[in-house]
This record gives C-alpha cells, sequence and structure tokens, in this order.
C-alpha cells in the first residue's frame, strides 16, 4: 500500500499545485484594492501540498528502508543485504528519488513561506506562491509522466541489483541533498523574485525576505562544493581538488550567481538600490541550478554521462528549463524596464564596491559557463575540443584578482559615499603586505604566476577582513557583521590554501622495494611491507608506510589499492597523515615486473586550508542568517508589543502611541 | 548529485574497465617513476597537466590511473628525456589525435571564440562598470545637496 | 526605452543555448576519439613478436601488394572476442590482416588465438602502446586499412560487426 499511498499523494500534490497556480495568478488579476474570490485558496494550498510532497517522500523513504522489492526503483538501486543506512540513503542515490526529495524540499519550502511569510503585500505573496506552484508542476509532471517512482513490478524481484560498493559511502549519502537543498533555496528566491516583478514590488522589504532564502541556499551550496572537492581529493587518488569537470562547474556556476545575489540583496535591502540587478540575478541563479541538473542528467556533455542518463529524461528538464527560464528571462524583458531605479550611490561607496563585485563573479561566471558549453557548441559541428584548466584558471583568474582586491576595501567603505582619502592607512597597509609578501616569496624561488600572487593576496586579504571590526567594541558587533568578517576571513584562508599546494606540493613517484626509503618533503617514508586484505565485498592489497618527520618517531600509515567483485572494479584507497601545516598522501599502486611496487607520495602543504576556509564561508553564511532572523524577530515582537500597548491605551480610551 | 554523478562516473569506468583494459601487465617504466632530472621532471610534469587522458572523462594524463595514460606519460618522459621539447610532444599528439588531446588553449578556427568572448567580457564589464558608476558619480555631485 | 533591448539579451541567449541544448539531445552521442592519421603514412615502427607461433610486424610488412589489414587488439579485451568471427571471415575472403597485440603476454596471446581463431598474418607485441599512440588509436580493438604505399586509410573503432564486413572490404577495394 506504501508506494500507492506515495503516489497518490504525489497526484493529489500536482493537483493542488495547479490549485496554488490558478489562485495565486487570479489574485494578480483582481484590482489593486479587492481580493479576488479565489485568492484566499493560495496559501492553504501551498501548505496541504507541502504535506503530501513530504508525504510521498516519506513512502518512498518507507519502501527503500524495508527493501520493498515489489518496487521497480526499490529493487534496481537497493538490496537487502546493505547496510541499513545505505539502504534509507539509496532513496536519493537515484534519478527518481532524487527527483522526489527536489520536489518535496521545494513545497516543504512553498509551505513554510506561505503559513510564516507576513510581511509581504497578500498580491506578491500570491504572485510568488503561484510561480511556486507552476515550477512545482513542472517536476510533477516529470516525476508522475516520466519517471514514476513508484511503479511496481509486475512480479516482485527477487533480490535488489543495487549493492555497487563504491556509492557506499557517507560523503555521498549526504552530499546530493545538500546541493538539492541549495538549488531549491535558490528557487524560492526566483519564485520571490517572480513574484515581486510582477507585483511591482521590488522594493528593501522584499528583499528581506529573499535574504534568508538566498543565504540559507548560498550556505548550503558552499558545503555541497567544500565536501565534494574534499571527496575528489581523497577519492581519486591523484591529489588533485578541482578539475574544472563539467559536473564540477555545474555546481560552481549557481554557488557564483548565489554569491552575487547574496550581496546585491543586501544591498537592496540595506539601501533600496540594485534592483534590477537583483532580479536578474534572482533569475540568472535558479537558471544556473535548473543548467546544472540538465548537463549532469542529459548526457549532453562529456564526463557527465552516467547519472541517470536518458535522452528522453534530458528532453523534459529541458523543456521544464525552457519553460520556467524562458519565461522568466521574458517577464525580465517586459517588466524590468517598468522597475523604478533604486536609491543612488556615489562611485566611491559601499554599493560600487558591491556592483564591482557582482559584475567580476557575473563575468567569472559567464567564462565558466562559456568554457562549459563551448565543447557542446563545437561538437555540434563534429569538432571536438578540450576545455580544462589551463583555460580556466587564467580567464577566471583574470577577473577573480580585481574582485578579491575590491572585496579587501569594499567592507571599509561607507554606504552611499565615501573618500579614498580616509582609508589611505588602511589601503597603504594592504598593498604594502601584499607586495611585501610577493618580493619575498619571488626571491625565494621560481614559482608560477597564479599561486605568487594567490600568496600575496591571501595575508592582505585576511587582514583586511578583520579591519572593519578595528576600533568597535567586539560585544556590541552584529551578529551577522561577524558573519561578513568570517566568511571573507575564509576566503583568505581557502586562497592561501590553493597557492600554497599550487606552489609548494612536492611530489614523489618511486618504485620502492620492500625496505625502500623514499624523501617527500621532510618526510622520510619507508616501506615496510605489502600484504594482501580482505574486506566484506573486496580484496585489496595493503602498503605498511612508516613516516617519520626529521627523523621523528615513525607513523604508520596503510594505503591500499582494492578491487571489489560484484560489480567488479578497482579503487585507491589514499592514506593521509595530516599536520597541522599540510597533509602527506600516499597511494600504492602496482607491482613491477622486478617486484618493487609504484608508491605515490605528494607533501601538501596547508592544502587543509582550502577546506577549512570553504567552511569558515559557510559558518559566515549561518551567523548572517541568524542574526537577520533575530533582528527579524526582535522587531516581530516589538510590534506585536506596541500593537498590544495600543490596544490597551485604546482600551484605556487615551491617545495611541506609534509603534517602533 | 554533482559529486555523485562524478562517483558514477568512476564507478562507471571502473565497471567499463572489464571491458576494454584489464590488463596485467606491469606499466611502462616511465608511467609511474619520475625523471631523474628535477627540472626536465618539471617540464614533463606541466606538459602532463596539459593532455588529456583519452580513456577516462575529463582529466589529465597527469592525474589518471588508466593504463593508457600511464602510456602517454611514459612517452612524455621518454620523449622529454631524449631532448625534445614539450611542444614538440604536443605538435606530435595533436597531429594523432587532433586539438581534442590537448587542454592547453590555443587561438584557431574552432576555438577563437574561447578568447573572443571573454575579451568581449571585459568590455562589457567596462561599459557596464563605467556606465553604473561613472555616470554616478557626476549624478550624485549635482545631487548632493537636494538628496543629502 | 533605451535599455529595453538590453533587456532581451539574456532571454536571446538562453534560447539560443536551449536549440543547441535540444539540437544535441537528438544528435547520437559517439564517445570515440577519431585518429587524425587517416591520408597519413604509417609511422616507422618495428615490433618483436608477440607469441612464439607468428613473426613480429613492423612497417615494412604492410607497405607493398594488396592493402591490409592492421588490427590493434588485445587478450585481456572482451569485444575483440566478439570480433574474432568477422576477422576470420575476412582473412578467407582473402584479406591479410596483421595484429599489433596491446600490453599483452605471449602465453596469454597464445591462449587467445587457439580458443578463438587466429587470423592474423603476423602479431607484433606493443607494450606500452607505442605504435598504438603513434597510429593515433584510443582503444582496443581498432582496425586500420593500409594501402599498398603504406598510407593509413581508414579507421574502424570498435569491434567488427557482422554489419561493417562490407564496409571494411569497400574501404580496402579503394584503397587498392
Amino acid at each position: 500500500m506504501t508506494a500507492e499511498i506515495g503516489l497518490a499523494a504525489l497526484w493529489l500534490a500536482a493537483a493542488l499545485a495547479v490549485l496554488q497556480m490558478v489562485s495565486g495568478f487570479a489574485g494578480l488579476r483582481a484590482p489593486a484594492d479587492a481580493a479576488h474570490p479565489l485568492a484566499i485558496y493560495t496559501r492553504p494550498a501551498a501548505i496541504v501540498q507541502a504535506c503530501l510532497a513530504v508525504l510521498a517522500f516519506f513512502m518512498l523513504l518507507r519502501a527503500f528502508a524495508v527493501t520493498d522489492l515489489s518496487l521497480k526503483l526499490v529493487a534496481a538501486n537497493s538490496h537487502s543485504m546493505k547496510p541499513f543506512i545505505y539502504k534509507v540513503t539509496g532513496t536519493w542515490g537515484n534519478h527518481e528519488g532524487s527527483m522526489l526529495l527536489w520536489v518535496g524540499v521545494l513545497a516543504a519550502s512553498g509551505g513554510l513561506l506561505a503559513r510564516f511569510e507576513r510581511r509581504l503585500p497578500e498580491r506578491t505573496i500570491g504572485a510568488t506562491l503561484a510561480v511556486q506552484g507552476f515550477v512545482a508542476l513542472g517536476f510533477y509532471a516529470f516525476l508522475l509522466l516520466s519517471s514514476n517512482p513508484f511503479e511496481r513490478l509486475p512480479v516482485p524481484a527477487a533480490e535488489g541489483s543495487g549493492l555497487n560498493p563504491l556509492l557506499q559511502d557517507i560523503g555521498l549519502a549526504v552530499h546530493p541533498p545538500t546541493l538539492y537543498a541549495g538549488y531549491v533555496g535558490l528557487s524560492v528566491a526566483f519564485s520571490l523574485a517572480m513574484g515581486a516583478l510582477l507585483t511591482r514590488e521590488v522594493n528593501p522589504s522584499f528583499a528581506r525576505v529573499m535574504r534568508p532564502w538566498v543565504l540559507g541556499a548560498w550556505v548550503l551550496l558552499t558545503l555541497g562544493i567544500t565536501a565534494g572537492s574534499y571527496w575528489a581529493y581523497y577519492e581519486l587518488g591523484w591529489g588533485g581538488w578541482w578539475f574544472w569537470d563539467p559536473v564540477e562547474n555545474a555546481s560552481l556556476m549557481p554557488w557564483l550567481a548565489a554569491t552575487a545575489l547574496m550581496h546585491s540583496v543586501s544591498v537592496l535591502a540595506a539601501r533600496d538600490a540594485l534592483r534590477t540587478w537583483t532580479i536578474m540575478l534572482g533569475v540568472l541563479a535558479f537558471s544556473m541550478s535548473m543548467l546544472g541538473t540538465f548537463l549532469v542528467r542529459s548526457g549532453v556533455l562529456t564526463s557527465v554521462h552516467a547519472f541517470a542518463v536518458d535522452p528522453e529524461r534530458g528532453a523534459f528538464i529541458l523543456a521544464l528549463l525552457a519553460i520556467n527560464i524562458g519565461g522568466a528571462f521574458t517577464v525580465f524583458a517586459l517588466r524590468a524596464g517598468a522597475v523604478a531605479e533604486g536609491k543612488r550611490f556615489a562611485a566611491v561607496s559601499r554599493e560600487s564596491a558591491l556592483v564591482f563585485n557582482n559584475v567580476m563573479l557575473s563575468a567569472i561566471l559567464a567564462i565558466v559557463l562559456l568554457g562549459t558549453l563551448y565543447p557542446l557548441l563545437t561538437e555540434a559541428f563534429d569538432v571536438r575540443v578540450s576545455v580544462g584548466p589551463p583555460y580556466f584558471n587564467p580567464a577566471a583568474a583574470m577577473f577573480a584578482i580585481p574582485m578579491l582586491l575590491v572585496m579587501a576595501v569594499g567592507p571599509l567603505l561607507r554606504w552611499r559615499e565615501d573618500k579614498p582619502a580616509r582609508l589611505q592607512f588602511e589601503l597603504a597597509l594592504l598593498a604594502s603586505v601584499a607586495i611585501a609578501v610577493i618580493a619575498l616569496i619571488a626571491v625565494l624561488g621560481d614559482f608560477p604566476l597564479l599561486p605568487l600572487l594567490g600568496l600575496g593576496l591571501a595575508p592582505a586579504l585576511a587582514l583586511a577582513a578583520v579591519l572593519p571590526l578595528r576600533g568597535r567594541r567586539l560585544a556590541r558587533v552584529p551578529v551577522a557583521t561577524w558573519g561578513m568578517v568570517i566568511a571573507h576571513f575564509g576566503i583568505a584562508v581557502s586562497l592561501f590554501g590553493m597557492a600554497c599546494e599550487g606552489a609548494f606540493t612536492e611530489e614523489r613517484l618511486a618504485a620502492v622495494a620492500p625496505g625502500g626509503t623514499e624523501q617527500v618533503g621532510d618526510f622520510a617514508v619507508t616501506l615496510d611491507s605489502v600484504a594482501p586484505v580482505a574486506g566484506p565485498n573486496w580484496t585489496a592489497i595493503e602498503a605498511t608506510l612508516s613516516v617519520s618527520e626529521d627523523g621523528g618517531p615513525p607513523v604508520i600509515l596503510t594505503p591500499q589499492a582494492r578491487t571489489f567483485w560484484s560489480p567488479p572494479q578497482s579503487t585507491s584507497e589514499s592514506a593521509l597523515l595530516t599536520r597541522w601545516n599540510g597533509q602527506l598522501y600516499a597511494v600504492i599502486g602496482n607491482q613491477t615486473e622486478d617486484g618493487r611496487w609504484q608508491v605515490r607520495l605528494w607533501w601538501k602543504p596547508f592544502v587543509t586550508f582550502i577546506w577549512l576556509g570553504g567552511m569558515l564561508v559557510a559558518l559566515g553564511g549561518v551567523l548572517a542568517i541568524a542574526g537577520r532572523v533575530r533582528v527579524d524577530l526582535r522587531r516581530r515582537m516589538a510590534a506585536q508589543k506596541g500593537a498590544e500597548r495600543r490596544a490597551d491605551l485604546e482600551a484605556l480610551g487615551a491617545q495611541p502611541v506609534p509603534a517602533e | 548529485m554533482i559529486r555523485a554523478a562524478l562517483a558514477l562516473c568512476v564507478a562507471l569506468l571502473a565497471a567499463l574497465a572489464p571491458l576494454a583494459a584489464q590488463d596485467s601487465m606491469p606499466p611502462a617504466p616511465y608511467a609511474y617513476t619520475q625523471l631523474e632530472d628535477p627540472r626536465l621532471e618539471a617540464e614533463a610534469s606541466a606538459l602532463m597537466h596539459t593532455l588529456r587522458c583519452l580513456k577516462c572523462q575529463s582529466q589529465s594524463i597527469a592525474d589518471s590511473d588508466a593504463a593508457m595514460a600511464g602510456d602517454m606519460r611514459h612517452q612524455v618522459r621518454t620523449r622529454i628525456l631524449a631532448g625534445e621539447s614539450p611542444e614538440q610532444i604536443r605538435r606530435w599528439l595533436i597531429a594523432r589525435y587532433g586539438d581534442y588531446v590537448s587542454y592547453e588553449p590555443e587561438v584557431s578556427a574552432t576555438t577563437w571564440p574561447l578568447f573572443a568572448v571573454p575579451a568581449l567580457v571585459i568590455l562589457i564589464v567596462a561599459a557596464v562598470l563605467l556606465r553604473r558608476l561613472g555616470r554616478r558619480r557626476s549624478d550624485a555631485d549635482d545631487d548632493a545637496g537636494e538628496t543629502a | 526605452m533605451r535599455n529595453r533591448l538590453f533587456l532581451w539579451v539574456p532571454l536571446a541567449l538562453f534560447a539560443f543555448f536551449a536549440g543547441l541544448a535540444a539540437f544535441m539531445l537528438t544528435q547520437p552521442k559517439d564517445e570515440f576519439v577519431e585518429s587524425t592519421m587517416i591520408g597519413q603514412p604509417l609511422p616507422d615502427f618495428a615490433l618483436k613478436p608477440a607469441f612464439g607461433g607468428l613473426p613480429g610486424a613492423a612497417k615494412a610488412d604492410l607497405v607493398g601488394g594488396q592493402p591490409r589489414l592492421l588490427n590493434v587488439w588485445a587478450s585481456w579485451c572482451l569485444p575483440c572476442i566478439a570480433e574474432a568471427p568477422q576477422l576470420e571471415e575476412l582473412r578467407q575472403k582473402g584479406v591479410e590482416i596483421v595484429g599489433i597485440a596491446i600490453r599483452d603476454r605471449p602465453e596469454d596471446v597464445a591462449d587467445f588465438l587457439a580458443r578463438y581463431g587466429n587470423p592474423y598474418s603476423r602479431v607484433g607485441s606493443d607494450p606500452i602502446s607505442e605504435v598504438q599512440l603513434a597510429i593515433g588509436s584510443s582503444g582496443v580493438p581498432e582496425t586500420f586499412v593500409i594501402d599498398s604505399k603504406g598510407i593509413i586509410r581508414y579507421q574502424h573503432i570498435g569491434d567488427i560487426r557482422e554489419s561493417d564486413v562490407p564496409k571494411l572490404m569497400a574501404e580496402l577495394e579503394k584503397a587498392r
């Protein structure tokens, strides 16, 4: 019955999405002062739809948890012998389940918006929920018409066929839902942007409603990308942490757009400037998350052709993309001209620094988009080209470096108008730090240009990140400001890690006989022995390496080369030795003809700072949300108290006093 | 999803491996061994990072375990050792596999938009910034008195 | 209004992308990397015998006389088993087939040929894919048509199916 309940809930939710859409748009047609009779259904429809979609998801979760093999999806992707945790996470480890999770989160956030959001005019909320319903309807159609997760098998399978050991990884279990939730957060921002555009309510109070959604989505995307990068680093066995692979770019592009959107929405909330720009970025951020989904699932690009690749599904997602994004850009083109220009600001002001950085982020986005899609374009003419790190690195750095420079000074500038002369000391300090470091390192050795620039920029940025705290009572600094400081500091930390990895990594590839020693960095690595070991579904050869730092006591590392037999595949399990100032990365390879073993060793100074920085950036985002929400709640409570007092005074027959 | 896809990619490649490349031969001598001379090794390594592994997806031969990538690394290192320049080796490979084998961006009849578009982006960025910030300055100066 | 046209730019770019993506979805996806050595002379090479039964292969063995097939294969490659009957059929039609065994051991080669038939006149051993890289081949099995002057005329990627035999015969005829 579980599956039938789930399917029924899904159909009902789709029907409610139609109601939500119709009643929301109907509200738009009514004259401004009168409510449309249909408009009252929007909020309840969104809330009930949310409950139904979540119910459908839980039904599928249950089917996976008990391994209901009469379901086609479960039979294809699960196995009764899997550990329970991976049975559960297997729910979204496949195309249908992940789409259901997506639409469940989408509906849930629509429900939350409908239930709790009272700050915007009713017409705007109605239009927002209508757009939300429209987007959700597309996904419901996709699920129900082309990828039904609840399809039954005519005869239940005897056993599931999803025991792929590589996919039984806790990182892979948590990583996708993190990104989905981020994408969904962007879709809420998109619906709000459309709602505001349709009802001509692009103003600071709209921005304040949008901001937590954008921040939340951005935090999740940051975490997702950081975790994904670390996963690739330890799993792929060559010490690389970013490959500019189309799949990676598909997650980076929404992040770039979301970063720009987050800053732009803050300007709109604080200063009522950048109205059109915020709307544009709202549309763009959501487009990029849809585009990422399309690229990953349709298989149009080489390298992404593994995940649920199916041209029919690709066509469906493309159609959704065309309708949603094409529609949004059309509305944008028709309506954005009518959005009144926001408040003005001088060329030297915090607004203009933010504009500059937004433009730079958009330029990086354009480069990444071009580089990712270009092979697709040439393939249409039967020419194959490769666009990889040697293209992306310099092209992105061209815009990233000016952006980072402005990021350093932006937070020090005043809103609306400022004088460069006021910041003379800070500017001189930051410039001298950067130049001194670059000069020092350039004297020490011959390093590539980009890591060198990164090494110079990182300390300057770290210093600049904390400068806004100068001369302030730390206890009284708002939580949101701490968020900004920590996030900017995190960027500096991450940049430092990237630059160090690029400039100072030491590599040692050698064939080593047992007992032999290789030197990498300050470490003497001795191959003690190589022995076969066996796991539940794999066999491996395991090397025992004793690692001695500067002649100190040895530490044992045990990298493995594993061979799984069902399905047959091999992986290398790297062994990492983490020190405060970097990581030693060891991999065991094949045996050579003369009985020696291929050993790959890297000493990567400060490489952990890359992900540490990413986590700091996300933490900054969390603090920013916490700070904003706290202020909002206080305001709400103050308003409530004021209203109560007013009511009391009125009851006493006195003059009302204005609230707040 | 993104990493999951990458993982699946790896899984799929590995799953395909028995069909396509499950030889038991030890790797070529220079597939996993560095050159003695650090300067030559640095040259080889830089070149290998810009050559595409033909059997893998979106990986350079410098970070792939595919047997063919190993053989390509061996070719690169032996040729560097024999005194060929990295550029000669790249040309040699491009003559065999086309531009596809090289990640190094080069302006050609098929790749010029990769360079034209960033240049265009710079122009657009400059124009947008000038319009938004340049004009604002004079406006702000003009109406500074009124709005202040 | 001056701004109006500018506002349509995102939509235009997006429409272009959507059209391109839609077109690409209808295209069959081929993952093959084609050799750009077609029309070029074979590079010089001389490979040792892959096993005791047949002589090794060198460029000189492929020049002169009738056009030949150069088959890049390996005993560890499953599609190579699938194409064995078609290679045998080609041999019976009088085509000389020179094999290059990639990263292979003599005993495995002998075993494979004993089990699935031996269509080759010579098999050279290429333990480090040297010749494979030199002719622009990116996998096994691949089959090249070499004309009498030693020029590479055609490349077939993947296993030879029954339906590919006429095409190969036609290419051999063209190379004559």
